[in-house]
């Protein structure tokens, strides 16, 4: 799930690409450090090992739909963190470019969503100790589901903060979440079981290129891993407390309207097993659960946003404004083409 | 649908190597130009129409200064399936205040915040498509590394680029190759995909061993250089300085409001 421009208010989008750019940085200089030559092709080429692997479609059993590879975890697990989270990177950045997936502003947060979670919490903290050291394909098995699944519940969950933080969507957190995570759980599921085969598959063929992984690059050290987490508490604080304000400008006429769409304050909510789970999650996740967007009462009243107070004069201007500056707009793009032609046809 | 991807991407990519104004310019220039106006555009509050439309003057001016086909960014524009227009349908759904009149017709918050995000989507979208179709990616690349990022990044987006194509077309050949070989759908699950991506995993390690061979050999010593060369001219410095202008201008004061004024006071 790609985030995208529009959606993104600049302060909440360069604030992930601060993030991103650090963790850049600071993996280059861990590659830098202990690294040969020979890493260089064999990262530029699973770069685009990863490209063409998502682009084979395969059926998703009982459902009939079809899936693809997402590959963060895969690079994890055969790369390390560090030399995977670049190249999860740089294939972001490629889709970034060449697909207009998301756009350029939301490319830090992709990577952010992407890229961090596998590389810097799944791996290490659930793969890792999961699988141990001389891992069984059960062991692999079980260890790279829970870990993709974990990695993009949260990658699927930062998706929710970017979105609400930025305050262009009038989804409220509560639906915003149920409607992720449940759909994200699916995929994590497929995205687990698709790389355990792949690992196994390469752990029967090629042991030692996961033995080379696994002992040629740890994540070196408990310090490392606790700078790293440092860093992405700062962000997480920078992006909770500074941009609060940057937040819905109108909650509470959402509030409101969602009352007068379902008679009920918020959206009715199926009181099943994964429903009830992710409510308990998030009445205990204090970060962000929708209150803390919420105005004080008196704010209601004043009227939201500065749109629905133009008077018809003005607005009549705009339309007309609008209008003109489309047209003329429009107008330098022919002219220039009809230039172009001409001097092109003069040339020849 | 596979193919066509693949088409799209060898396409942009010789659409950049075209020699024209835009494509001179410097790829620092252009990269800052492109940043500068995604920003801009999406710095915009959530009910902004009116002030987005004249920024659709950059794209426009790209597209015919370039040269670029029209149809074949918009195509890809409109079908990129985009998470915005996903979650933007969810606006007019929830905000239902109606917030303006237009003709008689009323019109609701929601449906104003959503055309707003669908500008901002295709403002920002185009310029993003625009940048890469009139600068090389090995270009942009360049721009990067002169912009401070680490060369190590820089390499890795540089040999993904370069062996994408080599292993799309490997791919394209497998899929093409599974395609005739299953009726009715049977062996495209997950199982079958394991064992493809597991061979062409195999079959990419093995390959990066030769090219690894093959750099060493023509006396790789840890570093990727570049034969063309780039100079920030002063062409460059005026494209930056005149896009710095227009946004600031179309961002700071209400043009489309003036000329709207304008032109009701003079008819």
């Amino acid at each position: 799930m790609h985030m995208a421009d529009a959606l993104l208010s600049p302060a909440v989008g360069a604030t992930f690409w601060a993030g991103t750019l650090g963790t850049i940085g600071y993996c280059a200089r861990k590659l830098k450090e202990n690294m040969d030559e020979k890493m260089i092709p064999l990262m530029g080429v699973l770069g685009a090992f990863i490209f063409a692997a998502q682009m084979i479609n395969f059926t998703i059993p009982g459902t009939g739909s079809s899936g693809h590879l997402g590959g963060g975890m895969i690079l994890a697990i055969l790369l390390g963190p560090y030399a995977g989270f670049i190249v999860m990177a740089s294939v972001l950045t490629i889709q970034a470019f060449f697909f207009a997936d998301g756009g350029l502003l939301a490319l830090g947060c992709n990577i952010w969503n992407l890229g961090i979670y596998p590389c810097f919490i799944a791996y290490p903290l659930i793969f890792k100790p999961l699988a141990g050291s001389g891992a069984s394909p059960k062991k692999i098995t079980i260890a790279s589901l829970i870990s993709g699944v974990v990695a993009l519940q949260l990658g699927a969950f930062s998706v929710v903060i970017e979105t609400l933080l930025s305050g262009r969507s009038e989804l409220p957190f509560s639906t915003f979440v149920l409607m992720m995570q449940p759909v994200h759980l699916g995929i994590g599921i497929v995205e687990g079981f698709v790389t355990a085969g792949v690992i196994n598959f390469v752990r029967a063929s090629r042991p030692e290129i996961l033995e080379s992984a696994a002992s040629a690059r740890p994540l070196s050290g408990g310090i490392s891993t606790g700078r790293v987490f440092a860093g992405l508490l700062i962000a997480a604080v920078l992006t909770g407390g500074a941009l609060s304000w940057f937040a819905s400008s109108n909650p509470d006429g959402l509030e409101w309207s969602i009352a007068k769409v379902f008679g009920k304050p918020e959206l009715p909510e199926k009181e099943t097993g994964i429903a009830t789970a992710l409510k308990s999650v998030q009445e205990k996740t204090a970060f962000l659960p929708d209150y803390s967007f919420k105005k004080p009462e008196g704010a209601k009243e004043r009227g939201g946003p500065s749109w629905p107070s133009v008077d018809p004069g003005t607005s009549v201007s705009g339309i007309v404004g609008s209008a003109l500056v489309l047209a003329a707009v429009l107008l330098i793009g022919l002219i220039i083409r009809a230039l172009r032609r001409k001097s092109a046809c003069r040339t020849k | 649908m596979f193919d066509n991807e693949y088409f799209n991407l060898g396409y942009l990519d010789t659409l950049s190597y075209r020699d024209t104004v835009i494509h001179r310019l410097d790829p620092r220039a252009k990269l800052i130009a492109t940043v500068l106006f995604i920003v801009t555009v999406v710095s915009f509050p959530k009910y902004e129409i009116a002030g987005l439309l004249p920024f659709f003057l950059f794209p426009v001016l790209l597209f015919s200064l370039a040269d670029v086909p029209v149809k074949f960014i918009l195509k890809k524009v409109l079908l990129v399936s985009s998470f915005a227009v996903f979650i933007g349908i969810f606006n007019p759904v929830i905000d239902r205040r109606i917030v303006y009149s237009l003709l008689g017709v009323p019109v609701s918050g929601g449906w104003i915040s959503f055309l707003s995000i669908m500008l901002k989507f295709f403002l920002t979208i185009t310029s993003a498509l625009l940048l890469i179709a009139t600068t090389s990616f090995p270009g942009i690349c360049h721009a990067l590394q002169k912009l401070g990022l680490p060369e190590i990044f820089v390499s890795q987006l540089l040999f993904l680029y370069r062996y994408l194509f080599v292993l799309t077309e490997e791919t394209m050949r497998i899929v093409r190759a599974r395609d005739m070989r299953s009726f009715g759908g049977k062996g495209k699950g997950m199982k079958a995909f394991v064992h493809l991506a597991g061979t062409l995993f195999l079959r990419t390690v093995e390959r990066a061993e030769r090219i690894y061979q093959a750099m060493l050999s023509r006396g790789f010593a840890g570093r990727l250089h570049s034969v063309r060369s780039y100079r920030f001219s002063g062409a460059d410095a005026a494209f930056v300085g005149a896009t710095i202008a227009a946004l600031y201008l179309f961002r700071a004061h209400d043009v489309v409001g003036a000329i709207g004024r304008f032109s009701m006071r003079v008819f």
